[in-house]
């Protein structure tokens, strides 16, 4: 599914150049649940990035579904983002003044060629189904405003849903969240990869939340330090 | 497509009302602007119309001869203070043979002063005429008579009152054959008395054509009994002679005849400027024209330069709104936007936000251009094309303005645009 080789990131500050990633090979396979750990700048939000393709690396080579996304540009990558990958941010990242109902719907209206839904009705119609999933059916005209820390980040995971990618990429998902409401959203991800065997790819210092998965990786220093599996 | 795009406008839409006042605020300078363009592109063409309205119903065989050459540049208004047009003169042009395509000649001899009458007192224009004036000025007798041959050969004390002046001076009372007095210029407070033996039916006034407040006395009267009509070679003079043409066709021809005439009979030799202008209602056409198309590149001056803050408003705004908003670009991102989504995005928001205040700005010129039609004050013609021309405009000024915003919102790194604080 996730196959990196060698894969090194360095970026320009300023003068100075930081080399974030400095030679990491790993691979993750279909279906499995993986817990990215480590310290704040041992780059594992840089890893984070280049696995959901919000970025490419400086070298090294990275094949998603034997597709090589590496040397990709942005609106390529924004298809395979689109599609292959949701996202769950820390910070929830909805939109402002928009209904959850609409949050939902959002990644629908990028999608192109084949895989658009041109139908309105139909949209709603999937975006209803996956906001039930997560629990919020009564919650579809709510605003993030009006909707608690928990709730949010249900729409969000709803948001990555709908599109129905095969991988999700979840980034310190329960860091804003009380540990009752964390652990909602925790038990919504592991259902989703039990049920729906979604690949749940997890950045993350908890040592709680990393002991849910199936595989920890610890990452310092730009590379990885050692692979366990709790 | 259709649907993406009518989704985009409501994105747009949803953005610029969850700010109402500083959406409002941004169009506020495109209304004005828009609003500015239509309400004086109206009026400028309302008060065209109207003149070329006014002047041909003066009647178009007509040909104007004052003293004074006509210069370039602003309007010169009849009878200026040359004085270089003599009574003689007119002679000349209305005798047979000298100016033969001539029908009618009608000098006269006009300065303004106080007429009064009991405790009613009016400043006007009094008209020495003779009763040729009649047939030229197309104004009609509604009571009375009208001032006749013997009057101007005896120097008369009488006067005709005109519509507007009549109602002034008397109210509902008739004029006829009471006594008004002018008073002579000078300031030493002499009076003329005049009997009113005439007043002349409603002309209509307008803006260049004032007759109905006018008081007619015969020519000599006022050249000698009222006013000072002589120049320094102690010539009668006149203001202006109307000549009217045999037919419109004539009009040229006419023209050079009373230009030859003049020329000799003032030795004016070839090369000299000429102390007199003879124009055709033609030549004061092009020349009111000439004045209201400068009027209307001014006007559009104006005009733009207020789109064009408009459109900085709306710029300044976009880019304060894409920094805003920085973290929702970063998110419409990382779920699978591409560049030109986000672009398509933020230039439709300034679109909206353009052509929304294009159309309240039209709303709103064709309200003040109605409003001024309706109040009298000036004709006003809301022609189609300043419409489209100002939908173009606001259109353009969105698309301008909107581009470098919407460029700079759709080249944003998502990683960095999903960090911002």
């Amino acid at each position: 599914m996730i196959e990196i080789e060698n894969v090194t990131k360095v970026y320009q500050m300023g003068q100075v150049k930081v080399h974030a990633l400095r030679g990491i090979s790993l691979k993750i396979e279909q279906g499995e649940w993986v817990a990215i750990m480590g310290p704040s700048g041992s780059g594992k939000s840089t890893l984070m990035h280049l696995i959901g393709c919000l970025d490419t690396p400086t070298s090294g080579t990275y094949r998603l579904n034997g597709v090589e996304v590496s040397g990709m540009n942005e609106n390529q990558l924004a298809v395979i983002r689109n599609l292959q990958i949701g996202f769950v941010f820390q910070t929830f990242n909805l939109l402002p003044r928009a209904s959850a109902l609409k949050q939902v719907i959002l990644p629908m209206q990028y999608s192109r060629n084949g895989h658009r839904v041109a139908d309105l009705a139909e949209r709603q119609r999937r975006a209803r189904e996956a906001l039930e999933m997560v629990g919020l059916g009564d919650r579809l005209d709510h605003q993030p405003t009006e909707l608690s820390g928990g709730q949010q980040q249900r729409v969000a995971i709803a948001r990555a849903l709908i599109n129905a990618p095969p991988i999700i990429m979840t980034d310190e998902p329960t860091g804003n969240l009380d540990s009752k409401s964390g652990a909602e959203v925790m038990d919504i991800l592991t259902r989703l990869h039990r049920e729906k065997g979604i690949t749940l790819v997890m950045v993350t210092h908890d040592e709680e939340i990393g002991a849910l998965a199936e595989r920890i990786v610890r990452v310092r220093d730009g590379q990885i330090m050692q692979e366990v599996r709790p | 497509m259709i649907t993406d795009l009518l989704e985009n406008v409501r994105v747009a839409w949803d953005g610029l009302t969850a700010n109402k006042m500083r959406s409002t605020l941004t169009m506020l300078g495109v209304i004005i602007g828009v609003g500015a363009v239509i309400s004086l592109l109206s009026i400028g063409e309302g008060a065209q119309m109207a003149i070329t309205e006014q002047v041909t119903s003066i009647g178009s065989n007509l040909l104007f001869v004052t003293p004074g050459a006509y210069k370039r540049g602003p309007v010169q208004e009849q009878g200026g203070s040359a004085n270089t047009l003599t009574w003689a003169d007119a002679e000349a042009i209305a005798t047979p043979g000298n100016v033969p395509d001539a029908v009618i000649v009608s000098p006269e001899f006009t300065q303004n002063t106080q007429v009064v009458f009991g405790n009613a007192n009016i400043n006007t224009k009094v008209t020495g005429v003779t009763p040729k004036y009649v047939n030229i000025s197309k104004l009609q007798v509604a009571r009375g008579r009208f001032i006749e041959e013997k009057d101007v050969n005896g120097r008369s004390n009488v006067a005709v009152l005109g519509y507007q002046a009549a109602r002034d001076l008397f109210g509902g009372f008739d004029p006829v054959g009471q006594k008004i007095k002018v008073t002579l210029p000078g300031g030493n407070g002499g009076r003329v008395s005049l009997t009113v033996v005439g007043v002349m039916a409603e002309y209509g006034d307008s803006q260049l054509v004032k007759l109905d407040d006018i008081v007619l006395v015969p020519v000599t009267t006022a050249q000698t009994k009222i006013f000072d009509g002589r120049n320094g070679q102690g010539e009668l003079i006149v203001t202006m002679v109307t000549v009217m043409a045999a037919s419109e066709a004539r009009i040229g021809a006419a023209q050079s005849q009373l230009n030859a005439l003049l020329l000799r009979r003032h030795n004016i030799g070839p090369g000299e400027e000429a102390d007199f202008s003879v124009m055709s209602l033609t030549d004061m056409l092009s020349m009111l024209s000439q004045l209201t198309s400068i009027l209307t590149v001014f006007l559009s001056a104006i005009a733009a330069i207020s789109l064009l803050v408009g459109g900085i408003g709306i710029m300044n705004i976009m880019l304060v709104s894409v920094t805003e908003r920085t973290r929702e670009i970063g998110t419409r991102k990382a779920v699978g936007a591409r560049k030109v989504d986000v672009l398509i995005q933020f230039l439709l928001e300034a679109m909206v936000l353009s052509l929304l205040g294009g159309a309240i700005g039209i709303l709103l010129g064709v309200g003040i251009a109605k409003l001024v039609d309706l109040a009298g004050v000036m004709n006003a013609v809301i022609s189609p094309s300043s419409v489209l021309l100002a939908t173009g405009f606001s259109l353009a000024v969105g698309l301008f303005f909107g581009i470098y915003p919407a460029n700079r919102a759709s080249s944003l790194n998502p990683i960095e645009a999903l960090r911002y604080e």
